[in-house]
């Protein structure tokens, strides 16, 4: 599954840095009709979690209210080396993960 | 009876008026808007400030709309936001999302881009350190619907 991340390589620490994350999905409502008059069943991304070398910094639960491929910035400070994981959950077994590195100088 | 022109076009506004509030959508749902506000904050006060709540006030397309909402904090280890709760009022679900900070984010402040199905009030709620809850509101004009149309 397709993950755009965007991290700062390189901080300063103590910086607070801006983490960008954009994740292909349908995030199907559940609310919708086919032209013929079916209920399209729900498939959405449920929840998402980053992790700064182990410590969880940011959480989210999503909703269908979340447009499709949806899209998260947050912040968090840079405190040490070491690398973000990304995690997105969803329905239908759905699982998602990735990565990525810092340099904190 | 006689009938003057004053007379008459009051009751035809009248008549007018009725007629929009019957033919308001029954989506509607400022109840569920509140029970859904209750379930996170419980029998607490919400207080109004604190919350900036970035949302354009038009918009074209209501199945991506740009949304930023930053809570005036130091975020430090004793004066942080725990949470912060968007909801809407006429979507099928009052909700759209739940974000989670803690003490090494820095900043509370998230972005998203979200679906909005009708002009409508979006509210973000957060939940500092201390449990206290404070809130804004924000009115959105949408001029495309999300979630109404068929699927192919």
């Amino acid at each position: 599954m397709a993950a755009l991340i965007n991290v700062p390589p390189k901080a300063k620490r103590g910086d607070i840095i801006e983490i960008r994350t954009l994740t292909s999905h349908i995030m199907e409502t559940g609310f919708r009709h086919t032209a013929d008059g079916r209920l399209v069943p729900r498939d959405i991304i449920t929840s998402f979690t980053c992790r700064y070398n182990g410590a969880e910094i940011f959480r989210a639960d999503l909703f269908p209210a979340i447009a499709a491929n949806p899209y998260l910035s947050f912040f968090t400070v840079a405190k040490e080396s070491g690398k973000f994981e990304f995690e997105w959950i969803g329905d239908n077994g759905y699982s998602s993960t990735a990565s990525a590195p810092i340099t904190v100088e | 009876m006689p009938t003057t022109r004053r007379q008459f076009l009051s009751l035809a506004g009248g008549i007018t008026a009725t007629g929009i509030v019957t033919l308001r959508p029954l989506r509607a749902t400022p109840a569920m808007l509140n029970a859904a506000i209750r379930n996170v904050v419980g029998e607490a006060q919400i207080r109004t400030g604190k919350v900036k709540l970035d949302i354009p006030p038009l918009v074209e397309n209501g199945n991506t709309v740009p949304m930023t909402v930053s809570v005036a904090s130091p975020m430090t280890a004793e004066d942080y936001v725990k949470s912060i709760h968007v909801f809407n009022e006429k979507n099928p679900q009052p909700n759209i999302g739940n974000f989670y900070f803690n003490a090494f984010s820095g900043r509370a402040q998230v972005s998203t881009r979200i679906r909005l199905a009708d002009t409508q009030k979006v509210v973000a709620i957060a939940r500092l350190s201390d449990d206290t809850f404070w809130q804004v509101a924000a009115d959105i004009v949408v001029t495309l619907a999300a979630c109404t149309e068929e699927m192919n």
